[in-house]
């Protein structure tokens, strides 16, 4: 009823393959933009944009960049938080060392640098798979964290590699209100997630998924494995550089590289499986689960515990957060493999006939 | 020269620890094909079990008993709740459940027992070995040596019961093939059980050595971290693999953090410990680009 393809003819290629071809999707992507943009800086309050908001964008953008290589080429990698710390220490630098170095631009080197990296990790997956390869990932995840703080160049030589982000401002505002920092990172985010959508619906996407699905028959029906495959990890690295960049400069104002732990690498995967994986709505979806948990779980457990006149510290509350955690991940392979993606597609599905079951 | 065989013979010792913990996730690999992240998770799970029990009164022996009995118990409740509801997923899936696995031991642990880090006393003395560093001046932990020892015996039941019982053969079978095993009558749910208990057993003896040495606290699941690069050495489906890629990576590891340093000092200036991080990892990195099956590992055939 509500959500029906039926009548909506396309009569031409360009409206064939079109980003949205469901004059649905484009009302409901197109609202939600305008909420983004328009309504919510006005109406959310300060801790709403600082502490939930712009960490969800960030971590979308992280998990966007992950989705690529694990969810569409199929290259599982337990690195990305390495990736993030090269974008982030990267746009540092750029903007420290090169004198009126715009800021987006020392973003994008920032990004170019976690892509070259992850070309470098990612070279062995030409030879291994797998497991195997999800090992060489951590590899890269020890060794750039061990790089940034035993080099203090690469932190201006700050104690134990701590950066401090430098003002920003773009095209001459200056990105300093939570605001102006929320819009800034949304416009970002909203632009990268775009181009994510084209390239997994172009040829190199398609490329991705058929060596993800069986790179034995990629190669064989032409697939170039060595450059298809380097190519998910550059892309996928520079989305999580920049995703790096704007935790340093938007989110934390002020990072070390223990920051950029396995334990955040570890978050961002369960994003992308909690929310689906190889799904650019998944992503989204994944890190607003992450996110809002453990908020929702340290306000309802303390509760709880008075409920039922249990003996509750913090520590016990953080050990509960890591048992639902680890509970959830389990849960959600096993029932919904396809994620909280999925369930939105089965709500589109039961709205196209709603309410009449047949 | 006499510096160089104290660091290499020490590391070799630890390595036998680490292959320790590798040998959990061979068992498990080499029996149902599943990738078991969580087996850092067990080794802590275990140490912090006989740590707790003995709180509660017990004596060393009957603690490591009970931890036994949790391990088993663990192993039943992870059959049942996870595994079997995933039977002939995709490696990748199972792997991914495994580290859903992993955080909930680590929450559930330190729940039951306690979080705070203990010592833990199995009543073999960390001394140097008179005997041996009088003849050669080579200092030799008697505790490391025992744990070598502990190690090989280990693995010698280990390697008996894959070849020699009729489970042996079945887990296998299981391994090569879920659907397959099960439709020749193979029980692959008890199977299971088998497997993740036999190789809680393994992270309960790693669990204690290693915490009788560092306390028993939360670090030890990183134990198997340490263990990754020991298993792409030597093969996922390799018991002597995973010992002797612990023995090189204990070895590599130790002599690389004595002289990698140094080398860098005298190039950039500055402090550069602390590779024992990383260097492994690069190390079976590298050693995968020329063998990219690991020392002992099966050659993979892929059939389209």
């Amino acid at each position: 009823m509500f959500y029906r393809e039926a009548g909506q003819f396309k009569t031409s290629y360009v409206a064939d393959s079109q980003i949205f071809p469901i004059r649905q999707d484009r009302i409901a992507v197109c609202s939600l933009l305008v909420v983004a943009f328009g309504i919510l800086p006005w109406i959310a309050s300060e801790y709403w944009l600082t502490a939930i908001l712009v960490p969800f964008l960030v971590f979308s953008l992280a998990a966007l960049g992950l989705n690529l290589l694990t969810g569409y080429a199929g290259q599982l990698s337990l690195g990305t938080a390495a990736f993030m710390a090269v974008g982030a220490y990267a746009s540092y630098n750029f903007q420290l060392r090169i004198e009126g170095m715009p800021i987006l631009a020392s973003f994008a080197l920032g990004g170019v640098c976690a892509a070259l990296v992850g070309i470098a990790f990612g070279l062995p997956s030409l030879r291994i798979k797998g497991f195997y390869l999800a090992v060489a990932t951590l590899a890269a995840q020890f060794f750039v964290l061990w790089v940034l703080t035993k080099f203090p160049w690469l932190s201006n030589n700050s104690s134990s590699g701590v950066i401090t982000a430098q003002k920003i401002s773009v095209f001459g505002v200056d990105v300093d209100t939570p605001v102006r920092k929320y819009l800034f990172v949304l416009g970002v985010v909203t632009l990268m997630a775009l181009i994510a959508k084209n390239l997994v619906r172009s040829h190199i996407g398609r490329a991705w998924m058929a060596v993800r699905d069986m790179d034995v028959a990629a190669e064989v029906i032409g697939i170039p494995l060595m450059r298809v495959k380097l190519l998910a990890f550059a892309v996928s690295s520079f989305y999580c550089g920049v995703a790096g960049a704007l935790y340093a400069y938007c989110y934390l104002g002020s990072v070390e590289p223990d920051g950029f732990s396995l334990d955040l690498s570890f978050r961002i995967l369960f994003m992308i499986i909690i929310g689906g994986v190889g799904s650019i709505l998944g992503s989204f979806l994944g890190a607003a689960f992450i996110l809002l948990l453990p908020i929702f779980l340290d306000s309802t457990l303390p509760t709880i515990a008075t409920v039922l006149h249990l003996p509750f510290t913090n520590a016990t509350v953080s050990h509960i957060q890591l048992m639902v955690f680890g509970g959830l991940i389990i849960f959600f392979l096993i029932a919904e493999p396809h994620g909280l993606a999925r369930l939105w597609q089965i709500a589109k599905e039961k709205l196209r006939i709603w309410p009449f079951p047949h | 020269m006499q510096f160089f065989f104290e660091i290499l013979i020490g590391g070799l010792l630890s390595g036998v620890m680490y292959s320790l913990v590798a040998l959990g996730f061979v068992l498990i690999f080499k029996a149902s094909g599943v990738f078991n992240f969580a087996q850092g998770a067990m080794v802590y799970f275990a140490a912090l079990s006989v740590v707790g029990l003995m709180e509660r009164g017990l004596p060393l022996w009957a603690a490591a008993i009970g931890a036994f009995v949790v391990m088993i118990l663990m192993s039943m409740a992870t059959e049942r709740f996870v595994l079997r509801k995933l039977v002939n997923q995709s490696p990748i899936t199972l792997f991914m459940a495994t580290i859903g696995l992993s955080f909930f031991l680590e929450g559930l642990a330190p729940l039951l027992w306690g979080n705070e880090v203990r010592p833990l006393s199995l009543g073999i003395v960390d001394e140097p070995i008179v005997s041996i560093m009088d003849s050669t001046g080579v200092l030799v932990s008697s505790f490391d040596l025992a744990a070598a020892g502990i190690a090989a015996v280990l693995v010698a039941l280990l390697a008996l019961f894959f070849k020699a019982t009729s489970i042996g053969r079945a887990l296998r079978a299981v391994a090569d093939d879920h659907q397959a095993a099960l439709s020749l009558g193979i029980p692959l749910q008890r199977i299971w059980v088998v497997v993740w208990s036999v190789s809680g057993f393994v992270a309960l003896v790693a669990g204690m050595l290693w915490g009788s040495r560092n306390g028993v606290q939360f670090a030890l699941t990183m134990t198997a971290l340490k263990a990754l690069p020991v298993l792409i050495l030597g093969g996922f489906t390799s018991i002597p693999g995973a010992i002797v890629g612990g023995l090189i990576i204990g070895a590599a590891e130790k002599l690389a953090e004595i002289y990698v340093p140094q080398l860098l000092q005298s190039q950039f200036g500055g402090n550069f410990g602390g590779i024992e991080g990383w260097f492994p990892y690069v190390f079976a990195l590298l050693f995968l680009l020329v063998r990219p099956e690991g020392l002992f590992g099966e050659r993979h055939i892929d059939r389209v």
